[in-house]
């Protein structure tokens, strides 16, 4: 089987609707296929990644620990876009610290984080082979 | 007649938040909830919308909601009071009528 680049665009904040979940989970189905998987997030799916969240007070479950485990099956590009960012008072050092472990320079961690701009991430999705929204 | 307004819709993804400022009457409480508390923080695109519509009503977030989505209270706009639950029923309890802005 040909490896194909999947792109999963993030464009709802989490909590508030099921959207942010529900992606969340398909990523880490799609990872057991061994593709070349990226994810993006735009205007309030930035909000996802979000440094600090807490849910006891809602009763749902804080589900952003599981980004933190997307390096370890090889999900390790992570698009923000900086428009998005900006617009909502925020900055990178908001979002959650999320890393991979590179085999191939002696496992050393490096972020999963790019911040681009909106003209690179057009670059980036028109790469794909596959996009799926959220 | 007092009214609250409940604010469940993120202000970047719908205009419920606009819609309820402009036709929110002078001394109204208007109280973001669920993506709504978006809303509520400094520095974004609709801060000064709402620095400015809190000169005809006063402003509540809920903390619960804050807090699940990593928004720090410190960056709540000045002026907008953080309530729990129970302030939530204590606000419901203030005013004659409660709308929401879904």
């Amino acid at each position: 089987m040909s490896t194909k680049k999947f792109m999963y665009v993030n464009r709802k904040a989490p909590y508030g609707t099921v959207y942010a979940l529900e992606s969340l989970e398909v990523v880490l189905i799609g990872a057991a296929f061994e593709q070349d998987v990226s994810l993006c997030f735009v205007g309030d799916g930035v909000y996802q990644i979000a440094k600090n969240q807490k849910t006891d007070g809602i009763g749902m479950k804080n589900f952003s620990p599981t980004f933190k485990a997307l390096g370890d099956y090889e999900v390790n590009k992570l698009y923000v876009e900086k428009e998005s960012l900006e617009a909502r008072g925020l900055t990178l050092d908001d979002l959650m610290d999320l890393t991979w472990e590179d085999e191939d320079d002696d496992y050393a961690e490096k972020p999963s984080i790019r911040l681009v701009s909106s003209a690179e991430l057009a670059e980036v999705l028109d790469e794909q082979d596959v996009v799926l929204s959220f | 007649m007092s009214t609250l307004h409940t604010v469940n819709k993120s202000p970047f993804e719908r205009d419920s938040l606009s819609s309820c400022i402009r036709l929110a009457k002078k001394g109204s409480a208007i109280l973001l909830i669920e993506d709504g508390v978006f809303g509520a923080m400094t520095g974004t695109d609709h801060s000064a919308m709402v620095q400015d519509a809190m000169k005809n009503a006063s402003f509540y977030v809920l903390g619960p909601d804050l807090a699940a989505r990593g928004m720090s209270e410190d960056r709540v706009i000045d002026g907008i009071q953080v309530v729990d639950y129970s302030g939530f029923v204590d606000l419901t309890k203030q005013h004659d009528t409660c709308q929401s802005w879904l």
